[in-house]
């Protein structure tokens, strides 16, 4: 590949220019009018406004984004993560349009897309799954039925859905009576599709997740695991690996699990699987993410690779190492800055008008100080990962960092970092996914006190 | 009669409130999706809501008049 279309904006952008320039790959970028000033546009070798403001008007516009890819000669599209990065309509008309799409098959994207068919797959395939129904509830009477055998509380979620949007916990019977038609019709707004269906609520369960990659000479690998259950809203804002409180043995079925999972569906390029795992160390699968995720640096801190890199050698036909060479080396934690208000998570878009981060830690931002955080795209200024030789060390080093980062112009998540690092909860690494919420919670009481 | 203006550039996700229907100030009469998260849009005062100016999936930049509410 000597040159790529990046079809995504800000801080991943400006993440995979940084490898194709060390490769020596030439990179067009594609912005809105408001990301014009960002510093991947002027990173890229070539830059080409795509549209107005909204996604739908610009990153999601798939026939303008290949046309310029075309008309530009370049030899294949990275999607990044979220826009266009799971459309397997895009995927396929890249690839019909004679361009490489660097991330696995559409056809791959399609099945594990539609949350249904990718727990069906993954029941054949004898990966233990979250108990639920195995089809779509088409009526309330259905669910009603369903959910006596199942047992409350449970999720009802959309199946086209993710992300953390188009899912509900339901207490009772009156609550899925409640919330059945609000759910397919929020699903049908979303996603275009209106299928639900139900799944057990695993209680104080941990979100932990396993990188995979696969190449196209029936080569599959793991990348060990990362521990996402740091959460607000049901997204992540702490990601680490190895995951604490895991004990070895579990560590290792659990990638076997992923692997399984990605055999199951001739998985190539970069994937995550997904599991829930309760406190009795028992998982299951809860779905798996066909491209690059957000955290992907985690692993890259502790097994020393560039997973970017590995996605052009896979796309380009390479071939992948053996198992065995893949080793990870001490302990990386990330946290994602976002430019919000720290208590009510509301978003602060606004202009950096200072930026300073200090030292210690890998930056992955988009942004300089005097750029913009507009209202138009994700709140997220930067991930910032730290390593250390053990967990001990990244969390003290993190504590240091944070004591010294300055971003003034926008409110930001900073300082509930830089109390949450240093809390009893998060240091024992024994929490699950509602441990964010419940010790902010602990925090205003004892404030109140 | 009041304007009701929208506090920040989103997609309309959701109406809540009808033109003609009474509310009250706090009130919940839209949602806004901004910036990867639902932010519902209360009622800064209480009336009858005269005309709604947006429409589900539409999007709006800060500034934009939402709903016009009469005594």
């Amino acid at each position: 590949m000597k040159k790529i279309l990046i079809a995504n904006r800000g801080e991943i952008a400006r993440r995979i220019i940084r490898t194709c320039n060390r490769l020596g790959i030439e990179t067009v970028a594609i912005h809105s009018e408001a990301d014009g000033d960002l510093p991947y546009v002027s990173e890229a070798t070539e830059a080409v406004l795509i549209g107005p403001n909204p996604v739908v008007q610009s990153y999601l516009q798939v026939e303008k984004i290949i046309e310029e890819a075309k008309k530009r000669g370049v030899d294949g599209i990275h999607p990044g993560y979220g826009l266009l990065s799971e459309n397997a309509d895009f995927a396929r008309k890249v690839a019909a349009a004679g361009m490489t799409f660097i991330g696995p098959s559409s056809d791959i994207i399609e099945k594990m897309g539609d949350k249904i068919e990718s727990r069906r797959t993954m029941i054949q395939a004898g990966v233990p799954v979250v108990p639920g129904t195995e089809e779509g509830v088409k009526s309330l009477e259905e669910a009603l039925q369903e959910a006596e055998v199942i047992g409350y509380p449970l999720m009802l979620k959309a199946s086209a859905g993710g992300g953390g949007i188009g899912m509900v916990r339901c207490e009772s019977e009156q609550a899925l009576t409640q919330q059945f038609e609000s759910v397919k019709n929020r699903a049908k707004a979303y996603f275009g599709d209106d299928v639900v269906y139900l799944e057990k609520f695993i209680a104080d369960a941990r979100h932990i997740e396993v990188q995979i990659f696969g190449d196209h000479h029936g080569n599959l690998v793991h990348l060990y695991e990362r521990n996402c259950s740091v959460q607000r809203r049901n997204q992540k804002v702490i990601e680490e690996s190895p995951s604490p409180n895991l004990p070895q043995e579990v560590r290792e079925r659990l990638c076997e699990a992923a692997l399984q999972a990605g055999k199951a569906v001739n998985y190539t390029n970069a994937g995550t699987v997904e599991f829930i795992v309760d406190s009795n160390n028992e998982f299951y699968f809860l779905e798996m993410n066909t491209r690059l995720q957000v955290e992907h640096p985690v692993t890259e801190e502790v097994t020393g690779l560039d997973l970017v890199e590995w996605q052009f050698n896979v796309a380009d036909g390479g071939e992948l190492p053996a198992q065995d060479t893949i080793q990870t080396h001490g302990h990386a934690i990330e946290y994602r800055v976002y430019a919000e208000d720290p208590k009510t998570f509301f978003p602060s878009p606004g202009k950096l008008e200072k930026l300073q981060w200090g030292e210690g830690a890998r930056i992955e931002t988009g942004y300089e100080e005097g750029n913009l955080v507009t209202p138009f795209y994700d709140p997220m200024i930067s991930k910032v990962i730290i390593h250390g030789a053990d967990r001990d060390e990244a969390l003290s080093k993190s504590q240091a960092f944070f004591n010294n980062v300055t971003i003034n112009g926008v409110k930001t998540n900073i300082s509930l970092f830089k109390e949450f690092v240093g809390s009893e909860q998060f240091v024992s690494g024994d929490y699950a996914t509602a441990v964010l919420p419940q010790w902010m919670e602990k925090t205003k009481e004892e404030h109140t006190l | 009669m009041k304007e009701l203006k929208a506090s920040m550039a989103g997609t309309v996700l959701n109406v809540l409130a009808a033109e003609g229907q009474a509310i009250t100030p706090g009130q919940a009469v839209l949602t806004i999706e901004s910036m990867k998260m639902e932010i519902p849009v209360e009622a800064e005062f209480g009336g009858t809501v005269e005309k709604i100016h947006v429409e589900i999936g539409g999007f709006v930049n800060e500034g934009d008049l939402l709903i016009t509410v009469g005594e």
